[in-house]
């Protein structure tokens, strides 16, 4: 520190992904993620199957040569079913978590930065919604609208970005006090300034944990819709309706309609909460660095 | 004394971090005699405080001693097991540390943590301990000691707080009290009174007494030897009238050239270049040989031994006595040495800059639920924390504002700035009421008056590398394009003495004094004609201070800016100031040109403050009563003259009307007290 060496110094996102990589669990999880997105996406171009049309007179056939995970009781190829699949889930997942977190995060900066009247406003809204129950909230709306993938990712996205915004807005009240945000208002910089440059990267580190708890959040109400039969019409499938298929032949043993999707929700809810804690430990140890000087 | 109470021998500390180990002591050797007071002073980063820690064997994580023996009374610490020590910490060995805050457990009351130790170590009944206690918190001068002995610490100010530390550390009556930077979180007055109580309380209990500090004023009266650290080391140790008339190693008479109150018009405090070494590896040669201006080859191979007797120290080039006896560097310091030339820098002019008419800025008290009921009964849920103060500050002048702390001095910055809102008064800026600007006029108004903050680093933003951290008032003020702004961030760094590479790198990786640098060229971006610096140099060692000082004259002259330096330090201010307020809970008690003020104060107050200055000088007494008793809160500020009751010669005219600002003697000095 004494010294100033002529390279840069690598900046924080670098630093960052540094003590990522260094996380043995975090690495674990963004491979098994890496592996689901190859298998759904890249899966079919190996395995082609037809998702389209029944087959009747393949029903619930026990895996075997030719259909390695067996046939659904409407002879879709089980595997190719579980490719087709979890691209909606993957899909919508991420799609409305993304999307959740987008919206959520400006919402709370802007609340928590400018504060006092339409900070109030902001967060009553926020508490009302979240007073809803979630899922009967989806529900509901997915009963009035037939489902498509930008409608399922608008509902969903309509009941997570609550979290974060709740998150945020703490984030750019702590930050809104610091004396750097004092100083741009000194330079005559303005609100959009405060939360679009300092507030907002400042809370990144917040916003992308939460960001992959919001995703992992997302799938698993993908999930839960499509298994009470509120998801995309047939033949679209993901796998929760999957599940919901499955389990009406779980007395007469038909494990492998049940154990592949609900292994591939578990594979990748938990991928992504390992990756999402991964990430906060990275951006602690950068912050632990920071504060020593 | 032939049996020394403390003996270090040849200690070494290593501390290991995640991916490194920083050798923070290597051969530290010192003697203390019982009843024997030693002040041990360095910058930071030097093991002053490692090596008291080591003493109590409280290091830090992955802090451990290496080498070397700690004899206290015979036992050996650096050896002893965890039960023994715990039979001497806080019984024959007390400690009293900087913040006194995070030391007492906010859920005990204060008796109940006084009388702690006794439990643990006496064989006192509960009663017993409690009566002692009481007696305790009486000797370090708590006032209705009984009564606060039920209280808790948050009810307790600073300076109360560090007494009660004072009162468990001694409850024990320890033979060797160990007090590392105890008075650096207070206020002068306060400070004052803690260095006096402790030195009154070591004469009474006879105990030795090791004082850690940065300050030399603290220590300059306070200690009988002092021993002098640099990088891990000891660089000298002396008797310490010795070391302030005749210091020997160059270290020392580098720091004693780097105080304010030794510089001299002709001769500013001078600062020391460069850093202490990182003690990341063992450095070879003398350790100081990379900043020293007198190093030669044999400094930079060979380490020097700590050599001589009474007066020891280490350095193959030390200042020859006769010298420094007629160095005006270390001549006693006069009251007056201190002033600066009254010579007027090229571009200052009479032209008002700045112009405050009777600013006030109340905050409603708000807490808990109730709170607008109350606010709504008057003046009672208020907090008063600047109350009509009017000024006038000429271009290019500096205008030094002291104070205690809770004086108003920071929120009268932050009012100055536009920070905050004035609730009665104007604020004029060359002319113009800032409160009637627009939207536009105001964003243009920024490039006029910058703020400098106390602490750079958390006015940047972690996230920013320092290109985008200097670039970012140009962009929004809309100056220049890309390379012209690039060629503009150069001249800044050029100008505070940074290299040019430093755009690449992140805030944190400066050291205090070079992220001061860094604030000073952030402010001074858009070319201010006033920079508000809100105690700029409190967080920075004696030899950066004197850096940034030096550095902030020179921008002045050279590009004729004006200052407002807030400040608690009255030597910093006596130096760098024309002008100087003297603010007490919110009110200009007294204002004037700096020489006169300083030197012929007639505000009660500003007597007291400069009387509780302690000079780095161990001959030299403050003249004057050093202020007692702490300022009253701004929520119930007295009647009629607000410093009343703190002042020694109030009269019953003082309660009953606020004195009128008078003009005495000089003309520009001006006073508010009824009895001068």
């Amino acid at each position: 520190m004494t010294t100033l060496a002529l390279d840069a110094t690598p900046g924080p996102a670098r630093r960052t992904l540094a003590a990522f990589a260094g996380n043995k669990l975090a690495l674990t999880g963004a491979l098994v993620l890496l592996a689901l997105l190859a298998f759904c996406f890249l899966g079919p171009l190996i395995h082609p199957t037809d998702q389209i049309h029944t087959d009747l007179s393949q029903t619930n056939l026990a895996p075997g040569a030719g259909h390695p995970l067996g046939t659904t009781d409407l002879g879709y190829d089980m595997l190719g079913r579980l490719m087709h699949g979890g691209r909606t889930s993957l899909e919508v997942g991420l799609a409305a978590g993304v999307l959740a977190t987008l919206f959520g995060t400006v919402y709370g900066a802007v609340a928590g930065y400018f504060g006092g009247w339409a900070d109030a406003a902001m967060m009553r809204v926020t508490d009302a919604a979240l007073a809803i129950p979630a899922l009967f909230l989806l529900v509901v709306v997915a009963t009035i609208v037939t489902p498509s993938k930008p409608v399922l990712i608008l509902v969903i996205a309509s009941v997570a970005w609550l979290s974060p915004a709740r998150l945020v807005r703490g984030e750019a009240l702590a930050l809104r006090g610091r004396d750097y945000l004092h100083a741009m208002r000194l330079m005559g910089g303005g609100g959009g300034r405060a939360v679009f440059r300092h507030i907002l990267p400042n809370a990144v580190g917040t916003v992308m944990v939460n960001a992959t708890f919001q995703i992992a959040d997302a799938i698993l109400y993908v999930a839960y819709l499509s298994f009470l039969g509120l998801s995309l019409p047939p033949p679209a499938a993901d796998w929760g309706s999957m599940l919901s298929a499955g389990i009406t032949y779980t007395q007469v043993g038909h494990w492998w309609l049940i154990f592949p999707p609900g292994l591939a929700i578990v594979l990748v809810v938990a991928a992504f909460h390992c990756i999402g804690d991964g990430l906060r430990d990275a951006f602690d140890v950068r912050l632990e660095n920071l504060g020593r000087s | 004394m032939t049996h020394p109470l403390l003996r270090i021998e040849d200690l070494r500390v290593e501390i290991a971090g995640r991916d490194r180990t920083v050798h923070a002591l290597d051969g530290v050797s010192l003697d203390l005699a019982p009843g024997d007071s030693l002040g041990i002073v360095g910058e930071s980063g030097c093991g002053k405080t490692m090596t008291a820690l080591s003493v109590l064997r409280l290091l830090p994580p992955g802090g451990r001693i290496t080498g070397g023996r700690i004899l206290f009374d015979g036992t050996d610490l650096a050896a002893a097991p965890e039960p023994v020590l715990r039979g001497i910490r806080g019984n024959t060995l007390g400690m009293v540390f900087q913040d006194p805050l995070t030391c007492l457990n906010p859920t005990l009351t204060i008796g109940a943590q006084v009388a702690e130790p006794l439990l643990l170590h006496g064989s006192l009944s509960k009663a017993e301990a409690r009566s002692r206690a009481e007696e305790m918190l009486r000797l370090v001068g708590l006032p209705r000691p009984a009564e606060r002995m039920a209280h808790y610490p948050h009810q307790l100010s600073g300076g109360m707080r560090q007494r009660v530390a004072i009162a468990m550390a001694l409850i024990c009556e320890p033979r060797l009290l160990i007090a590392d930077e105890p008075t650096t979180a207070l206020d002068a007055s306060t400070r004052h009174q803690i260095l006096e109580l402790i030195d009154d309380l070591r004469e009474r209990l006879g105990m030795a007494l090791i004082l850690v500090t940065h300050d030399l004023g603290v220590i300059a009266r306070r200690v009988d030897r002092v021993a002098v650290m640099y990088g891990g080391r000891i660089a000298e140790r002396a008797p310490v009238r010795r070391l302030f008339t005749t210091p020997r190693h160059r270290y020392t008479q580098a720091l004693l050239a780097a105080l304010p109150e030794r510089a001299t018009a002709g001769r500013p405090p001078a600062g020391i270049p460069g850093l202490p070494p990182s003690l990341l590896t063992r450095p070879t040669g003398c350790r100081f040989a990379p900043r020293c201006g007198f190093a030669g080859d044999r400094c930079r191979t060979t380490e020097p031994d700590l050599a001589g007797g009474e007066h020891s120290f280490a350095c193959f080039h030390p200042v020859d006595p006769a010298v420094t006896r007629t160095d005006p560097a270390a001549a006693a310091t006069d009251p007056a040495a201190g002033l600066r030339a009254p010579a007027a820098p090229p571009e200052r002019s009479d032209e008002p800059l700045l112009r405050l008419s009777g600013v006030a800025k109340t905050y409603p008290l708000r807490a808990g639920p109730f709170a607008r009921r109350r606010s709504g009964e008057g003046r009672a849920g208020e907090i008063s924390a600047v109350a009509g103060i009017s000024l006038t500050v000429r271009r290019g002048e500096t205008f030094g504002i002291v104070g205690e702390s809770g004086s108003g001095k920071s929120t009268l910055g932050r009012l100055i700035v536009g920070l905050e809102a004035p609730t009665e008064g104007t604020i004029r800026f060359a002319g113009r009421d800032i409160s009637t600007l627009t939207r536009r006029e105001l964003r243009a108004h920024r490039r006029n008056v910058q703020l400098m903050f106390q602490d750079s680093y958390a006015a940047m933003d972690p996230r920013m590398r320092v290109g985008a951290v200097l670039r970012e008032p140009l962009v929004i003020q809309g100056i220049g394009n890309k390379a012209e702004q690039r060629r503009r961030i150069a001249e800044l760094l050029d100008d505070v003495g940074l290299p040019r590479g430093a755009v690449d790198r992140y805030p944190h990786e400066f050291s205090g004094g070079q992220r001061q640098r860094l604030g000073l060229a952030r402010a001074l971006a858009l070319a201010p004609a006033l920079v508000v610096a809100d105690e700029p140099l409190s967080a920075l060692d004696v030899s950066v201070q004197a850096q940034i000082l030096r550095l902030m004259r020179e921008l002045q002259r050279e590009k004729g800016i004006g200052y407002l330096f807030i400040s608690h330090d009255l030597a910093v201010v006596r130096h760098l100031a024309d002008t100087v307020g003297v603010m007490y809970l919110g009110k200009l008690v007294e204002t004037g040109p700096a020489r006169s003020v300083l030197t012929r104060p007639l505000h009660p107050y500003t007597q007291g403050l400069l009387a509780t200055v302690s000079p780095p000088d161990p001959d030299a007494a403050a003249p004057g009563t050093p202020l007692s008793g702490e300022a009253p809160s701004a929520a119930a500020p007295p009647s009629g003259c607000r410093f009343r009751t703190r002042c020694p010669h109030a009269v019953a005219l003082c309660a009953d009307s606020e004195p009128p600002v008078a003009e005495p003697f000089v003309a520009g000095h001006r006073v508010a007290c009824h009895l001068v």
